[in-house]
């Protein structure tokens, strides 16, 4: 079929004597960008600042619609991207709930490492964060101590059960030996709202969802989980410095649904690479702490899945998925 | 306070810049045309707009997108008169007084009500934008999960007395809408659950769209053609300036709704959990509650059409609100907003205000500007949008089922979905028959998932402890509010039925 269709496609090549770019595969219809996670969190501020950055450089013939998709920690997105299978018009940006839901929730039906991998865009970070008015608190062990001293009653906002600050948490929990209430929201951005409103104690916000309200001096982060510190946090030491061993990143990549064509997928990595190597996409990562060494694609982000889903297994098997799910 | 009014000065001057002036004008009627076509809501119409904005300075970006917001905001009013079908999910509220009054030949008068409604909702809203916005920024803040539930039974409570005398009905209505909520995905587990016959598409649930295009579009189509017996008496409704101006004169009767209307719809807007939905569904609940004739609600009541439009209106001005200064969006067409001010740079938050008030007053002084621009433009549209009722019925029924079906496809892209509007709507047509109302289902459909997962998030947070609703002090008093509102109508009926036997039987 797909050697019918590369047949049909050159054979109009000739007929038309079109030069190659033309002939080349472009959407026909508005692209779904489906988002996992809801408005205003980390996925959300990248697929609109994409978004925008494909109309601004005129990238594609057609436009790029947003459509938050976070119900059930992205299970809700999932199954619409495995329902979509053989579409050349829907891509998704992901997370690491993008592992994490699947392993969970196991009659979803949703194998990830069926989607159609398209381009790693970056690898975020995450960083520990309380209100700038807790003054008892003022580094990892007096956090430590605060915690253990409210034992149940210290409430720690996230983006649901199975999404990667549930993990972190989780991880948290084992390697210091005490237990929150994790109380889930519906994205990123109203955690970090209801950190500042004082509705939750501290956080694992990703450095984009915080930046605005650490710039006004409303939070302050604790500990950073990178293997060594970022530029836009000079000064908050890691936790492997203060010899803990958690180092987590979130993976922002994005992906088709199963079953993409081979021309839609080659359009889309072009498209994503041209975004990958632009300024203003450099900029960003740098002011949000994003690591954006260089874009995988193809073979190697599938791999790259494939090698995330084996140590989310581990890590969700070592903390226990009642730990993440809360149950 | 001299502060605030120099940099509005200043902001009013940067809105009347040709090109600005240009966008508001262009954004206004491109938003009154996208708002009016059902399936095509603001989120779409921005979505799509959105690389206009690239051609012109950021500031100018913005005011076009906020231009097109207000104008969908209004342009769904305008289905929901003329056609009976809501153009968006703001626009639910509409259709419950807007409808009749057009089949009664009113719809003139019904569009001028919505139109100076938006007007005056838009106005006071920005008003109170311009005054307030950092101590309500600050005030939003101390809404967590718990003050979220409470406004929420606030919202169920003002509907109870929307069932008429029969509140039994009205909360079977509600329970029958919070049991479609509920189905898809659970919100905290994120297990499947309530998926009917093992239907796959039931997981991503039931849309509210699909909800609302299947009971007003199709059932209530039925009702009418069944009523009729297919000899429907709409009026076609000529306008002339001399109808247009008694019109006007009936701002009167709808003025106090209006104003009511406008500061719950802005309060509620600012909310980053609510948005323009919920507050026109409560705005028209309350419009209800007080009314001296609440009997007439639902048969073509001038000041049904009014509050809610006000509320939708103030909602998306208040909706800007934690887009600015939090960082969240209050509604999905402020997240494309947002989206926007990041590729320009702009990272909303709390220092946005006072590191670029050049952007802050222009959007500010453009929400004046685009109040005036939109009013202008509706009440002069009107003779056009009044015209779709001259068609003959038989051809405008047909119409009307494809916009349906169109709609609902457009939303949703799935056949499923078109299917179950179908059955919807059936279901909309029987409980109409038997008498049951079915604008608390609706609202039920809407508020559903909110109150489920503040009330879940509150249970988690307070371990199991439902006291937690009555020792904070918002919650407390939207609680007890609620209550209020709830006996209200309650003893109205008692009191009437009293009064009625005292006078003995006539």
């Amino acid at each position: 079929m797909k050697y019918l269709k590369t047949l049909m496609a050159s054979a109009l090549a000739v007929v038309v004597s079109a030069p190659v770019a033309l002939a080349e595969w472009q959407p026909r219809k508005p692209v779904e960008f489906i988002i996992m996670a809801g408005t205003g969190g980390g996925a959300d501020q990248i697929a609109r600042l994409l978004q925008g950055l494909i109309e601004q450089k005129g990238l594609s013939s057609r436009p790029f619609i947003p459509i938050n998709k976070p119900g059930g920690s992205g299970a809700e997105a999932l199954r619409y991207m495995q329902d979509k299978a053989g579409d050349d018009h829907t891509v998704m940006m992901t997370l690491n709930s993008f592992y994490t839901t699947p392993i969970i929730q196991e009659d979803l039906g949703v194998d990830v490492t069926q989607f159609t991998p398209i381009g790693l865009m970056a690898m975020d970070t995450f960083l520990l964060w309380v209100h700038t008015d807790r003054e008892d608190i003022t580094d990892l062990d007096s956090y430590v101590a605060a915690v253990k001293g409210a034992g149940l009653d210290w409430k720690v906002g996230g983006t649901g059960s199975g999404q990667e600050d549930s993990v972190l948490t989780a991880m948290m929990e084992a390697a210091f030996d005490y237990e929150v209430t994790y109380i889930p929201f519906p994205g990123g951005g109203t955690v970090a709202k209801n950190l500042i409103g004082k509705q939750i104690d501290s956080t694992v916000n990703n450095p984009s969802e915080q930046l605005a309200f650490y710039e006004a001096g409303d939070s302050k982060p604790l500990v950073q989980f990178t293997g060594e510190r970022m530029a836009a946090f000079p000064d908050v030491p890691t936790a492997r410095e203060l010899g803990v061993d958690i180092e987590y990143y979130m993976q922002r990549s994005v992906n088709g649904p199963p079953g993409m064509s081979a021309e839609a997928v080659e359009f889309y990595t072009n498209l994503f690479q041209t975004l990958f190597d632009s300024a203003e996409w450099q900029d960003f990562c740098v002011s949000d702490g994003l690591t954006c060494d260089g874009m995988l694609n193809g073979a190697d982000l599938a791999s790259f899945h494939a090698s995330q889903v084996e140590a989310h297994k581990k890590l969700i098997a070592q903390v226990g998925a009642g730990a993440i799910t809360g149950e | 306070m001299l502060d605030i009014a120099t940099l509005l000065g200043a902001g009013l001057l940067q809105a009347f810049e040709p090109l600005n002036l240009m966008m508001i004008f262009i954004g206004c009627l491109a938003g009154l045309f996208i708002g009016a076509m059902p399936g095509l809501g603001s989120v779409n119409g921005v979505a799509i707009l959105l690389p206009v904005t690239f051609l012109v300075p950021p500031t100018a970006a913005i005011i076009f997108l906020a231009a097109l917001y207000y104008g969908a905001m209004y342009g769904g009013a305008v289905s929901s008169i003329t056609l009976g079908i809501p153009g968006a999910s703001t626009a639910v509220a509409t259709v419950f007084d807007g409808r009749p009054m057009a089949q009664q030949g009113k719809a003139d008068q019904a569009l001028t009500a919505a139109a100076v409604a938006s007007f005056i909702g838009g106005t006071i809203s920005v008003v109170l934008f311009t005054l307030f916005a950092p101590p309500l920024a600050v005030f939003a803040l101390k809404f967590g999960p718990q003050e979220e539930f409470a406004l929420m039974v606030l919202a169920f409570a003002t509907f109870i007395g929307l069932g008429g005398d029969d509140i039994p009905k009205t909360i079977f209505s509600i329970l029958l809408g919070l049991v479609m909520a509920a189905v898809g995905f659970d919100i905290i587990s994120g297990q499947p659950r309530l998926i009917f016959f093992d239907f796959v598409e039931l997981q991503r649930g039931i849309g509210f769209l699909v909800l609302a295009i299947g009971i007003y579009g199709i059932g209530e189509m039925l009702w009418t053609l069944e009523n009729s017996k297919g000899e429907v008496k709409i009026h076609a409704v000529r306008s002339t300036w001399k109808s247009f101006k008694k019109n006007l004169s009936h701002i009167r009767e709808y003025l106090p709704t209006t104003a009511l209307g406008s500061a719950l719809g802005f309060f509620v807007g600012t909310l980053p959990a609510a948005g323009a939905t919920p507050a026109s569904l409560m705005s028209y609940g309350l419009a209800k509650t007080f009314a001296k004739d609440p009997d007439s609600f639902g048969k073509g009541n001038v000041s049904g059409v009014a509050a809610p439009e006000a509320a939708n209106n103030a909602a998306s001005t208040g909706s800007m609100l934690p887009m600015i200064t939090l960082g969240i969006p209050g509604s999905p067409t402020t997240a494309i907003l947002l989206g926007g001010m990041i590729i320009w740079g702009l990272r909303p938050g709390p220092l946005l205000f006072t590191d670029r008030p050049d952007f802050v007053w222009g959007l500010i002084g453009s929400m004046y500007v685009a109040n005036f621009v939109t009013v202008a433009l509706n009440l002069a549209l009107i003779p056009l949008f009044v015209r779709v009722l001259a068609m003959p019925f038989t051809i405008l029924t047909p119409i009307i089922f494809i916009l349906c079906f169109v709609g609902v496809f457009a939303t949703t892209d799935r056949m499923f979905d078109v299917w179950l509007m179908l059955l919807l709507g059936l279901g909309g047509y029987l409980m109409r028959k038997l008498n049951y109302p079915v604008a608390p289902a609706v609202l039920a459909i809407v508020l559903g998932p909110l109150a489920e997962r503040s009330l879940r998030q509150s249970l988690i947070s307070s371990r199991g402890d439902v006291m937690t609703f009555f020792e904070r002090p918002i919650s407390l008093t939207c609680m007890l509010l609620a209550l209020a509102l709830m006996i209200y109508p309650i003893w109205l009926g008692m009191r009437r039925r009293r009064a009625g036997s005292a006078s003995g039987t006539e």
